[in-house]
């Protein structure tokens, strides 16, 4: 299969940002997945994230491990560098990747396979060090690209193409992401593009380690009957316990949601994030109400969806590790070698 | 008979009964004198408890190497006693606490007892049990003043330097010092017919661990992220960076860091992180040893293939995990070389003395960044955790780091179509971009090789065999880049090739395999890929001996290899012993080799 180029054609009524730009400039080439693949609409949602926040097209970091999720880099903000490394390791290239240029936006994309299997380990320790990134599972519960082999986010019971049960306990992310010191955890579905878009944005604009699982149905693979992944069965089961709308202080614009109580959420860049809240009372801040949350409602077969828990005040790994503000693969010769006076010194203390 | 500046001396103690600094002070105090040393710690994988050994060799000839047999043994470890007499070689001296007298079935009548009653002569002076075990270390670094002739005011300086701001701790230690050198002086034969005396054979020579200088080196060569898992013989790189960048690479006005170290949950991500980093920009490295880099393997072989800068210190051990994890061995040539799945193959560099380990250290990130894929550099613990002779470091503060074909934003602007893969210059090297660097040019996305020369996603067959070609020629160019081999004598049928430690203990075999009437060429291989003079010094003789520091022959295997050469003409000399090769070594196996062959030997007729 060769590269396909897709036809530029300008939409004279797509809506120009603040920048000048279209939607189109945070695009990419034509998409190699399923037609239907709920990766496409997560791909879809980060450009208009992008789009809606105005940022510079190419001043991003695209990381990605393997699987059909670890494409989809490839097929939006395509002025931007990516990077399709190495099964279930993104974390790691992404916080090298970070620490080389802290300005650049970084955003990963992986999988459930990725993410909860093979790279279990990493996910944990990318969380732990702070990386300033927005993480993203395209979580369908089975291995798209080795063909429907069942993951370890796949729901006891469920079952697979073929009807046999899956018969191990589920990893949950979110979970996780809270119990080990994610600053910024949510979830989502990648067919509620209301829901998904502003938390993309938000997560982009927090400062320090944003996640957001979201769920992903793989039409191939994982969307019959049977399986907790399909879009029927996320639709009918999933509860929303926040909706946030990220705009900027400038904007006049207030999206009129459903009736609730509301709260403003501020933003390292001094924007604030306003979080709608749905049937309850559910407190953005309290960590340990979000995990009791997620895990009662999961208990009871429902998925939670929203933002859960935002640290605003939160410090990223450049912060803990005292790095200069100019970033790292901008320093030269004159910022980075001590010269050889200072090394007369050294010499001497080994005499 | 005395000789003079020309011993071995071994100290038998227990791990972590303070014993590193005074064997540490005895060793820095001969080369303070002008004398050559070499150090080697011999210690277990263990914290506290187990046996540990340090041995100096003393040269005035200035070798390097280890040398067999021991001329002095310090034996302070009951549990290992036994073995440490039988160590010395007949004429030797065994220096003992004699508190408690020596068992009648260890006395030898072919060495000489030097009994010093340690624990009685300070259970007087020091009341505190601790203290007491410490300064009795002090206390036979004192004797051994008297015994040997070091000059004690070089000691006693060494006192004052090492505790400076801890005061109360030099009078105890100096008093320590005295109380042996005067039980010596008074009830020992003093000097021993094995003594030392000053002589100017160090120059401005230094006294380090390759470590230490590795990392200094990659300081220097502008690394701003460490990324890496501890691992012995290794960690010490990573620290020392760290430390030395903590005074060294910090932003004078604000305070701030100019590079960062993560401390990583594996291998896999220490490398991960370093290839993410060069992927963006910056020079990154870690260091490990062979484990590391079986567990960074996949990460290698897509550094390779996608064509991302990364340098990676191995320094080299002995067997697995549970193997002899703190002995040294040239044990991981063929890993690192070919690591990971597919065609690859990897740069690799060759130090055999601290100062190479800081100049290819240094290198590695301009040749990384050059040739745009990762460079290994190998030492080993032998070279990375003992204290080397070697020359002082040097920097040229004009030297601009060649940060290799990088295009900027004006770059972009002034070319038509760019294009990550093409082979513009015909040296198989592209030009590659900094994410972030233009707002509509230059991006591209950076998978393994299912891709064309615009990096453009494909599976073409054509695509992916002329992007391996291109590869192959990266390679060739590779091999004009990497350091030279270092090439000694001519003329002679026979040669010797060597590469990292195996070159300390070389001039003393050459010299005794002279003697038997054995003229060897020598070439010490640097880099790799070889360059031409490897292959052309090889073609230049009948044979050649291969020295390697593994059971397998491992240099042999690339040299047959990557040159297609006649395994035939290849003589293997091995050492895999877990311990340094030593000259004799080097010199029986050669030797051996001309008997069996019936070579002839030209012995010079002496007039
Ligand atoms: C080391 C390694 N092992 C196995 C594979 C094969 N492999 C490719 S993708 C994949 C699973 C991907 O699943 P997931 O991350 O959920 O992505 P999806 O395709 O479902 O989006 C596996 C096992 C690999 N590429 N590398
Ligand atoms: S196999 Fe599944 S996950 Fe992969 S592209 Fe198709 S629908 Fe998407
Ligand atoms: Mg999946």
């Amino acid at each position: 299969m060769t590269f396909v180029a897709k036809p530029r054609v300008h939409h004279p009524k797509l809506p120009i940002n603040e920048i000048g730009l279209t939607r189109r400039d945070y695009e990419g080439p034509v998409s190699t997945l399923c037609a239907g693949c709920g990766h496409d609409s997560v791909s879809a949602a980060i450009v208009a994230a992008c789009a809606e926040l105005s940022l510079p097209p190419h001043k991003f970091a695209k990381i990605s491990g393997i699987g059909c999720s670890s494409k989809t880099p490839s097929y939006f903000l395509s002025k931007s560098h990516g990077f399709n490394s190495v099964h279930g390791r993104m974390p790691s290239v992404a916080t090298g990747a970070n620490l080389a240029n802290r300005e650049l936006y970084c955003i990963g994309v992986s999988g459930d396979g990725d993410t909860a299997s093979i790279g279990l380990g990493q996910f944990a320790h990318i969380v732990r060090r702070r990386i300033n990134m927005l993480y993203i599972v395209d979580n369908n519960g089975t291995y798209g690209l080795t063909k429907g082999q069942f993951s370890a986010t796949n729901d006891k019971g469920s079952t697979s193409k073929k009807g046999s049960p899956n018969l191990y306990e589920p990893i949950d992310l979110v979970s996780m992401a809270l119990q080990i010191g994610a600053s910024f955890v949510a979830r989502s579905f990648s067919g509620d593009k209301k829901q998904l878009v502003p938390l993309i944005k938000a997560g982009l604009m927090h400062k320090g380690f944003a996640f957001i699982d979201v769920i992903s149905p793989c039409v191939a693979f994982n969307n019959h009957q049977g399986s907790t992944k399909s879009y029927e069965y996320v639709r009918d089961h999933s509860e929303t316990v926040t909706v946030s709308d990220y705009f900027q202080p400038h904007d006049e614009i207030t999206v009129d949601y459903d009736p609730g109580s509301s709260e403003d959420v501020k933003m390292p860049d001094g924007s604030t994030l306003r979080l709608h809240k749905l049937d309850r009372d559910f407190d953005v801040h309290d960590r340990v109400n979000a995990l009791n949350y997620v895990q009662k409602r999961q208990a009871e077969g429902e998925v939670v969806t929203g933002l859960l828990y935002v640290d605003p005040d939160a410090s990223d790994c450049h912060e803990i590790l005292d790095t200069v503000q100019r970033p790292l693969n901008e320093l030269g010769e004159a910022e980075l070698c001590p010269g050889n006076a200072a090394l007369h010194a050294i010499n001497d203390s080994f005499r | 008979m005395t000789t003079y500046n020309d011993f071995v001396i071994r100290f038998a103690n227990v791990n972590g009964s303070g014993s590193a600094s005074a064997n540490g002070m005895f060793a820095k105090a001969l080369f303070r004198m002008g004398i050559p040393v070499s150090t080697r710690n011999i210690f277990p994988s263990n914290i506290q408890g187990l046996p540990t050994w340090f041995e100096v060799r003393v040269s005035d000839k200035g070798y390097l190497g280890r040398r067999e047999g021991v001329d002095i043994m310090v034996a302070m470890n009951a549990e290992t006693f036994e073995e440490d007499v039988a160590a010395v070689k007949p004429g030797g001296f065994l220096l003992f606490d004699n508190t408690k007298a020596l068992a009648l079935n260890l006395k030898r009548s072919d060495i000489t007892e030097i009994g010093i009653p340690l624990t009685d002569l300070l259970l007087p002076v020091f009341t505190d049990i601790k203290q007491r075990g410490l300064f009795k270390n002090i206390t036979y670094l004192g004797a051994l003043a008297a015994l040997l002739n070091i000059e004690f005011d070089v000691i006693t300086g060494m006192v004052s330097t090492q505790y400076a701001g801890k005061d109360a701790l030099i009078a105890p230690n100096i008093r320590a010092l005295e109380i042996g050198r005067e039980y010596a002086r008074q009830y020992l034969p003093c000097p021993l017919p094995f003594q030392v005396r000053r002589m100017d054979a160090n120059g401005d020579r230094i006294m380090v661990d390759g470590n230490a200088a590795a990392a200094i080196g990659a300081l220097y060569g502008g690394a701003t992220v460490c990324a890496w898992y501890p691992i012995t013989p290794s960690t010490s790189v990573a620290e020392s960076f760290e430390q030395y960048a903590n005074k060294l690479r910090v932003d004078p006005d604000c305070g701030r860091r100019r590079f960062a170290v993560i401390q990583a949950e594996d291998e896999l991500s220490a490398i991960g992180i370093v290839i993410g980093a060069g992927w963006n920009g910056a020079r990154s490295f870690t260091a490990t040893s062979g484990p590391g880099i079986s567990l960074m393997s996949e990460f290698l072989g897509l550094a390779y293939f996608a064509e991302i800068p990364a340098v990676v210190m191995d320094i080299q051990r002995a067997g697995p995990s549970t193997g002899m994890p703190t002995r040294t061995q040239q044990a991981d040539l063929l890993s690192a070389a070919y690591a990971s799945h597919g065609d690859t193959r990897h740069v690799l560099l060759f130090p055999s003395t601290p100062k190479e380990c800081f100049e290819f250290a240094a290198q590695a990130f301009d040749l990384a960044d050059r040739l745009q894929t990762p460079v290994l550099l190998m030492s080993d613990l032998e070279l990375g955790m003992n204290d080397n002779l070697s020359e002082p470091f040097a920097w040229d503060d004009t030297r601009a780091y060649d940060r290799g074909k990088v295009l900027d934003a004006d770059d972009l602007d002034r070319i038509e179509r760019f294009g990550r893969y093409l082979d513009v210059d015909g040296d198989g090297i592209g030009y590659r971009t900094y994410p972030g660097t233009h707002p509509t040019k230059g991006a591209f996305f950076t998978r393994g090789t299912s891709r064309d020369e615009y990096a453009r996603y494909t599976e073409s067959p054509e695509a992916y065999v002329q992007n391996m070609d291109r590869l192959l020629k990266k390679w060739k160019t590779a091999a004009t880049l990497v350091p030279k081999a270092e090439i000694g004598g001519s003329g002679h049928r026979a040669g010797i090739l060597f590469y990292g430690t195996s070159a300390l203990p070389m001039q003393e075999a050459l010299d005794l395999l002279t003697e038997e009437g054995i003229h060897l060429d020598t070439l010490r291989v640097r880099g790799f890929p070889f360059g031409a003079e490897v292959y052309q010094f090889i073609d230049a003789h009948d044979f050649v001996f291969v020295v390697d520091q593994n059971r397998d022959a491992q240099m042999k295997t690339l040299l047959v290899t990557e040159g297609g050469l006649d395994p035939a003409t290849l003589i293997s000399v091995l050492y895999f012993g877990g311990l340094s090769i030593s000259a004799d070594t080097i010199q029986a196996q050669v030797s051996e080799y001309f008997t069996e062959q019936k070579l002839p030997r030209l012995t010079e007729v002496k007039s």
